[in-house]
């Protein structure tokens, strides 16, 4: 018998666009015992540095939280690797007992010579507040020994949500800021915020803005380098993307140093496009950045919208699910499938806000499902009640969606090739229709039986 | 590039570990009853990264809760989420069983968890409870291989103790403690054990569950696993059979069983190779009364003829072989009887017992110059890899990186493996089990010679 539960303490959390009036709550911690999808403060801290490549990022804490993300994103650099390396203090029961303090300076004074790096990050995970360690103190006397910054991420997995650790994040780069020269920095640049440059993406986005004339001074933090990010604050416009995770570090420095700053998106024709002209617009003394944006955007579509057109026949009136880590994604993939001819009837996210969240059911059609901090079960109840035919999200959505036998289409760190830019569209959209178009499913269980089990269990199919 | 580690100082840091933490054991453990959902008392991160991994390795839902602590039950203590979290699965999973597992920050406040069980356990209006099976596991001691042999010591004490004074003894039955096998290897052994005429209560099991088959309906657990009222009865066994020559040296569920119920414990090696697979069988052989079923005689044979045909391509060949302890020594004694020297035999763990164990397993090893590391990481392997000149690595995908600095082949065996297609379906054990190992091993030992020739031999 098919039984979904819905937590009364989650039913705030999920809507239905009924034409009436729009309310979700949000911006909360996660439920005990729900099961939810989203990971802790170390997490949101751990994502937006890890891609700081020559930076070394020191776990201090037992060796889980190191473990599991040792190399977790597909975060590319092209030059240091050592973000890809796994370093703890790996704390064990004696550490506990007696502080960990001696071992975490003991470690960065060996680790710090030995990979030269130009900068360390030190997360404290869940204990170390609690075993009484002063970790800024001891990045303190690190740094004035080896004479590198080494800075402290109050990341403590309990501390808030994953949200809080994006800020922790920030409070950690805007140390660095405005400690490098600004002097080659020229007037038409900008940087760019929450590009983790998966698969590349970073080096796409970078393309664009070269190719029309704009100066990149720091990615922050795809293929990143702490020396950028120091001389980040020369930049004349932040151009802000996964707003969840970077708007803080904007606000930061548009209060410190008046830059301004906007958000944009890359996922989708219409995203990149907007992004792209939006700052041409901002740089509009100078003509000739718009007029290269201009053509740059007619030549990519015209590359790419009638090999979309063709995937398109294939994948309209199909209907679709998302369920990710940032609002902001979620409103550029509605769009990409809007674009592709595909409905989204689904839509929900880790961390989105009460705007996102209005946002989103703005753009919906009625009948869709938004949900905030969602968990395995709830995902289940609807995109079985929803009839999807795709879900986008990441490794733990993945097996849902399989076990039902629903198409898939991975849209998380782990991603091999860029799906943003306009390249990334025409990725995207491929990945969809290998996904859509398999096969396989004349063999799962679940579509062959949607006539009877479900139905019969009170399902509709 | 990843440019291979030179010299060899001491680092204070773990640099690339060589081992995951104690609660991800607890949690697979707990995957491993039916109709059992794990709780992790401690941040939401631990039960998410967790799922996250295994998720990755075998490509199944894997639902684990947590308790999710925030600051306030930092200070206060996190009793009160513990209870809205058994509250919060029973509604939502109607558990056949929660499995309580502690994490480093419950371990470190000192949080009494039996005692907010039986607080939860008295409060007005809670039912009929699922039995609560608490085990505690900080981070901070052992790894997850202590933590999965803790969770199964917990659930027999938790549930084969009212069976103590053993009733009465159910016939051909058998209690099997199979370690941290692979799905595949425990659809295996349940088959060779049912050879025998013998029913096997397997613990855990989570063979099904985490590699089962398409949903026809929505099941909040995935369906199998070790039944409640099963482990309930392994009291009642005629013997226990567990595997690991580390967990031979530990007081584990096995122990448990000898001392409280009188259930007689045959500890063997993990059975890989054909000395350890024929000492696995000859148990069965002498708890079931039957001789081995003829099949086996042939498998046997299909293995030994392989092992000829095949030696010349192995034999003298050097060997690092890493990851769990327990495997690696099963590993060791298999590749120790078919000429191929386990060179480097490393773990992240630090049980203390790895050189014992290893030395139990294959007692001609002892006599071998190979090195036994434990408390090791991967950047330390990779400075020794000078002096054990190795032709091949045997162990989990994250030798990836190792495996690229020396430029030699990695046999994936083990968990996790997280870079390849079919991890929950590896087959480590029985003669079958060595017979694709031995296959895999002298082909990648072939296909490294072939692709790093510039001839393109034919015939290999």
């Amino acid at each position: 018998m098919t039984k979904f539960t819905i937590l009364p303490e989650r039913q705030k959390q999920i809507h239905e666009k009924d034409g009436k009036s729009f309310a979700i709550s949000c911006d909360r911690h996660s439920v005990a015992g729900s099961v939810s999808q989203r990971a802790c403060v170390f997490c949101g801290s751990r994502v937006v540095l890890y891609p700081i490549a020559d930076a070394l990022h020191l776990v201090h804490g037992p060796i889980g939280c190191a473990a599991y993300t040792w190399d977790i994103r597909g975060a590319l650099s092209c030059g240091p690797q050592l973000h890809r390396l796994s370093f703890s203090t790996d704390l064990s029961e004696t550490d506990v007992i007696y502080g960990g303090e001696k071992k975490l300076r003991r470690a960065l004074e060996e680790l710090i010579p030995r990979y030269r790096p130009k900068a360390a990050f030190v997360y404290a995970t869940c204990i170390v507040g609690l075993i009484g360690d002063d970790v800024a103190a001891v990045c303190r006397q690190v740094s004035h020994t080896t004479g590198i910054p080494v800075l402290p991420v109050h990341s403590e997995g309990f501390k808030g949500t994953k949200k809080d650790g994006y800020r922790a994040a920030c409070d950690a780069m805007f140390k660095l800021i405005g400690t490098g020269s600004v002097d080659a920095v020229g007037p038409h640049s900008i940087n760019i915020l929450g590009e983790f440059n998966i698969g590349g993406e970073a080096w796409l986005i970078k393309d664009y803005y070269q190719r029309m004339g704009v100066e990149v001074v720091a990615v922050m933090t795809g293929d990143g380098r702490v020396d950028d990010i120091r001389r980040a604050h020369g930049a004349k416009l932040n151009v802000v993307q996964c707003s969840g995770s970077m708007t803080h570090l904007a606000e930061r420095m548009q209060t410190e140093y008046g830059i301004p700053f906007i958000r944009v998106s890359y996922f989708g024709i219409e995203d990149v496009a907007r992004a792209l002209y939006d700052v041409a617009a901002h740089f509009k003394e100078k003509t000739t950045i718009m007029q290269k944006t201009r053509a740059l955007v007619k030549a990519e579509v015209e590359r790419i919208y009638p090999q979309l057109q063709v995937l398109r026949r294939d994948l309209a009136h199909k209907k679709a699910a998302l369920y990710v880590g940032g609002a902001f994604k979620a409103f550029s993939l509605i769009k990409a499938l809007k674009q592709l001819g595909m409905q989204t009837v689904l839509a929900g996210s880790q961390t989105g806000n009460a705007d996102d969240y209005a946002l989103l059911a703005k753009m919906c059609d009625p009948g869709t499902v938004i949900v905030d901090d969602a968990n395995p079960m709830e995902l289940a109840k609807y995109i079985v009640e929803k009839q999807v035919d795709l879900f986008i999200g990441g490794v733990k959505e993945r097996p849902i969606a399989y076990k039902f036998g629903i198409g898939f289409c991975d849209h998380n760190h782990e991603r091999k090739i860029p799906l943003a830019g306009f390249e990334g569209m025409l990725n995207f959209a491929r990945e969809v229709h290998a996904t859509a178009t398999s096969p396989v499913w004349q063999f799962t269980a679940h579509r062959k039986n949607c006539d009877n089990a479900l139905t019969k269990a009170g399902v509709p199919c | 590039m990843l440019v291979a580690e030179k010299s060899s100082p001491h680092y204070t840091a773990t640099r690339n570990p060589c081992k995951l933490c104690t609660p991800l054991g607890a949690a697979l453990a707990f995957s491993g009853i039916e109709g059992a959902l794990p709780l992790l008392h401690g941040s939401q991160g631990c039960a998410t990264y967790i799922r996250r991994y295994l998720i990755s390795h075998f490509k199944e839902p894997v639902d684990i809760a947590s308790s999710n602590f925030s600051e306030q039950s930092a200070v206060f203590g996190g009793g009160d989420n513990l209870k809205q979290a058994l509250a919060n699965i029973r509604r939502q999973y109607d558990p056949a069983l929660i499995g309580i597992a502690t994490t480093c920050l419950s371990e470190t406040i000192g949080e009494d968890v039996p005692g907010i069980l039986r607080e939860y356990a008295q409060q007005d209006g809670v039912g009929t409870l699922p039995p609560l099976v608490h085990v505690s596991t900080p981070s901070y001691q052992g790894t997850y291989r202590e933590g999965f042999h803790a969770a199964v010591k917990a659930l027999v004490t938790a549930l084969a103790g009212a069976a103590a004074k053993k009733i009465r003894p159910l016939a051909q039955t058998i209690n099997l403690l199979p370690g941290m096998l692979s799905p595949e290897d425990l659809r295996h052994l349940k088959a060779i054990v049912a050879d025998f005429g013998l029913s096997a209560i397997m613990l855990p099991d989570y063979a099904d569950r985490l590699d089962g088959a398409q949903w026809t309906e929505y099941r909040p657990i995935q369906p199998g696993g070790t039944p409640v009222a099963a482990i309930g009865q392994m009291g009642q066994a005629v013997a226990t059979v567990q595997f690991g020559h580390v967990l031979a040296l530990e007081p584990g569920a096995g122990q448990q069983l000898a001392q409280a119920c009188g259930v007689p414990l045959a500890s063997l090696g993990l059975p890989i190779g054909i000395n350890a697979t024929d000492a696995f069988l000859t148990a069965l052989e002498t708890i079931s009364g039957r001789a081995t079923p003829s099949a086996y005689r042939a498998e046997r044979g299909r293995l030994v003829d392989a092992y000829v045909d095949g030696h010349k391509y192995v034999s003298q060949k050097r060997a690092i072989v890493f990851g769990e302890e327990d495997l690696v020594a099963g590993l060791a004694a298999f590749l120790a009887e078919i000429g191929l020297m386990p060179v480097l035999c490393a773990t992240g763990g630090k049980s203390g017992r790895f050189r014992e164990a290893i030395h139990t397993a294959a007692p001609d090893l002892a006599r071998e110059d190979i090195r036994i590391e434990e408390g090791i990481d991967f950047k330390t392997v990779e400075t020794l890899a000078a002096e054990t000149e190795a032709d091949i690595l045997i162990g989990n995908s994250k030798g990836l990186h190792l495996a690229r600095a020396l430029q030699k082949p990695l046999v994936r065996v083990g968990f996790p493996i997280h870079d390849r297609f079919g991890g929950g379906r590896v087959r480590h054990i029985g003669y079958r089990g060595t017979l694709r190992l031995f296959d895999r091993i002298v082909n990648s030992l072939i296909a490294q010679r072939q692709n790093t020739s510039e001839v393109g031999y034919f015939y290999m």
